[in-house]
């Protein structure tokens, strides 16, 4: 079980508000991701959760238990550290059986406990090893040993990617949606990375500035972003911004069209345009755009479009997906 | 130091400061070493020939020898102990977030700066004065009969002599290791339901080891030679004669060259066998 709220939370340090008020129900079993750019609190409200950090206001239920002034061994979570925090002095297995020993288990449901999470994991040639020994996705896979031998009712994983490079990333990503998939338990992982949010989320929480902007599936911050911000963050390349005239066809204050979401012709269209600079990956080409009225803008076209800097071309967006936004930016 | 070249000017470089500290180490070992062999009393005729293992032997028979020994291992471990002890505990504290931080952390550090025979002088008169000392007054305010440390527990207050010069320099290499524990680690042994004393004991204590490792080692070394604090405060008097202080009087008392060196050639070859004997209990600490 693992269910958790948040209720009214608020933290401070100092005359600084870093969490203004946060309302959150994470049901049990689900793997939500809050996700937002450095400095937007996410971290915090992860430690808060974790009781590594004190409240200020408001109040944190595990299981509907209120946890608020509990400290961490007591609220049944296990946490993953950006920089894993293994213990550099103790083997893989030791590091594995360390939350079972302080939980003063007996030697032999410790044995059977580690060499079960280590199959999982696939860290049984490895339990003689110390951290300093391993890879960084070795490593990372350790840390997550430490965390489930605990069966704790959640994980709660603070930027454990961001110190892999590209290829293992995306690996290391799978394995913990796989990972979440078998046990089942409930999971928060915070990011500022909006592709792994998109990609491992059942939820997401998009934070800014210590604020809930939006909470909802990975498709309905896509297709039904509540703001701008929200708009704007979850997305690659970023949604296209555009406010005067084109705007005011439409009767609102801006609109916004996601890259993916126009047509490309290089004869006509509804905006001119001549061609910046031109992203060939292969199975899509990125076009930044310099257009007259709109603006520049970043267009994806599939495979290849054969334009290079400084061709004319013609953008025409959807009319079926441009977002409006009102003057205090959010969508109509 | 990639190319021949550089290698080779880097030798040239570093010759003068390698000959000079190898005569500076190499003229007084060898001088030991042959006056160890003679009989040279410069009071009593002088130099007077080879006399074999004869210095040797006479050492290591006098009644004196042992005692001797066991005192300084009684020092050396005992300062040891305490620094060590105290010193996690003061490196913990400083670590803490306190108002005058900078302050007290000079402070602590201040007894290291006081040259060994002020400090001994200003223990032996200020504080450990049987009349007009600070403990005398103290034991007296609380109605006790003041201790006679220096002839009653000899040993023991050079010990507490010699600790509170040693301690800083404990204190500040095991600041600096605490200083560099990542707070992860802690706060996920926190989440791993460690409570504090365990936390210390699994996490703090490992990470310190390295650093335990050196203050041992560098004191050992130190704190088998200490001279001043005893020729100061006891003379070698009620049991407090140390190796080094036995050569000191076999030389400069009984003007015995010959003897003291032997005692010399003995001192070295203790301080190898400790060094040794910690390299190999410890040294496995620093290869990690």
């Amino acid at each position: 079980m693992g269910s958790i709220r948040l209720e009214g939370v608020h933290k401070a340090f100092g005359n600084v508000n870093v969490i203004p008020n946060v309302d959150l129900d994470i049901k049990d079993g689900e793997f939500v991701v809050f996700v937002g750019p450095s400095g937007c609190g996410k971290s915090t409200l992860l430690r808060l959760i974790a009781g590594l950090e004190d409240l200020t206001k408001g109040r944190i239920l595990i299981d509907e238990q209120n946890v608020t002034n509990a400290p961490p061994a007591k609220r049944g979570l296990s946490m993953v550290f950006q920089s894993y925090a293994l213990y550099p002095h103790m083997t893989v297995y030791n590091n594995i059986a360390f939350p079972l020993k302080m939980a003063e288990m007996d030697k032999a449901t410790i044995d059977q406990k580690v060499r079960a999470a280590a199959d999982v994991l696939n860290l049984n040639d490895y339990l003689d090893r110390r951290p300093g020994q391993l890879s960084g996705g070795q490593r990372q896979r350790v840390a997550i040993g430490r965390a489930i031998v605990r069966e704790p009712s959640a994980f709660l994983f603070d930027e454990p990617l961001s110190n892999l490079d590209a290829a293992l990333r995306v690996n290391m990503r799978l394995e913990i949606t796989e990972l979440h998939q078998k046990l089942g338990a409930t999971m928060i992982y915070v990011t500022h990375d909006q592709v792994e949010a998109m990609t491992m989320a059942d939820k997401i929480v998009v934070l800014q500035a210590g604020n809930v902007e939006q909470f909802g599936s990975p498709l309905e911050l896509y297709n039904k972003p509540a703001n701008r911000f929200v708009a704007g963050f979850i997305g690659s390349p970023k949604m296209n911004f555009v406010a005067g005239a084109p705007a005011a066809e439409h009767g609102v204050h801006e609109i916004g069209v996601r890259p993916e979401h126009f047509d490309l012709s290089t004869t006509d269209g509804k905006w001119k345009g001549t061609v910046g600079v031109a992203e060939h990956l292969g199975s899509d080409t990125f076009l930044h755009i310099k257009t007259d009225v709109a603006g520049l803008l970043t267009v994806r076209a599939d495979g290849e479009f054969g334009v290079k800097h400084g061709d004319t071309v013609y953008v025409t967006p959807n009319p079926d997906k441009i977002y409006k936004f009102n003057e205090a930016g959010l969508a109509v | 130091m990639a190319t021949q070249s550089s290698r080779s000017a880097a030798r040239l470089m570093m010759a003068p400061a390698v000959i000079l500290l190898l005569g500076w180490m190499l003229v007084p070992l060898l001088m030991t070493l042959w006056f160890s062999f003679r009989a040279y009393l410069p009071l009593r005729g002088g130099d007077q020939g080879f006399v074999g293992f004869d210095n040797y032997v006479r050492f290591v028979t006098s009644s004196a020898f042992w005692p001797s020994i066991v005192t300084t291992l009684a020092i050396v471990v005992g300062a040891l102990a305490i620094c060590i002890i105290f010193g996690v505990l003061l490196a913990i504290l400083l670590d803490q977030q306190m108002w005058g931080q900078g302050v007290v952390r000079i402070l602590i550090i201040a007894p290291f700066f006081v040259m060994p025979t002020v400090s001994a002088l200003v223990w032996k008169n200020i504080f450990m004065d049987p009349v007009n000392g600070l403990f005398a007054h103290l034991w007296r305010f609380f109605g006790a009969d003041p201790i006679i440390w220096l002839s009653d527990i000899p040993v023991a207050s050079i010990i507490l002599i010699v600790s509170w010069q040693w301690l800083p320099f404990a204190t500040l290499i095991l600041l600096t290791a605490i200083q560099s524990l990542d707070t992860e680690q802690l706060e996920a042994a926190e989440m791993d339901g460690a409570p504090v004393l365990k936390r210390f004991w699994f996490i703090v204590l490992p990470h310190l080891g390295r650093a335990i490792t050196i203050v041992i080692l560098i004191q050992t070394i130190f704190l088998l030679s200490i001279f001043a604090e005893i020729f100061v405060t006891t003379g070698g008097a009620f049991g407090t004669r140390t190796l080094t202080y036995l050569i000191f009087q076999r030389v400069l008392e009984s003007q015995n060259v010959g003897l003291g060196s032997a005692g010399g050639v003995y001192a070295i070859i203790l301080a190898n066998i400790v060094a040794i004997f910690l390299m190999r209990i410890v040294g496995k600490n620093l290869d990690a």
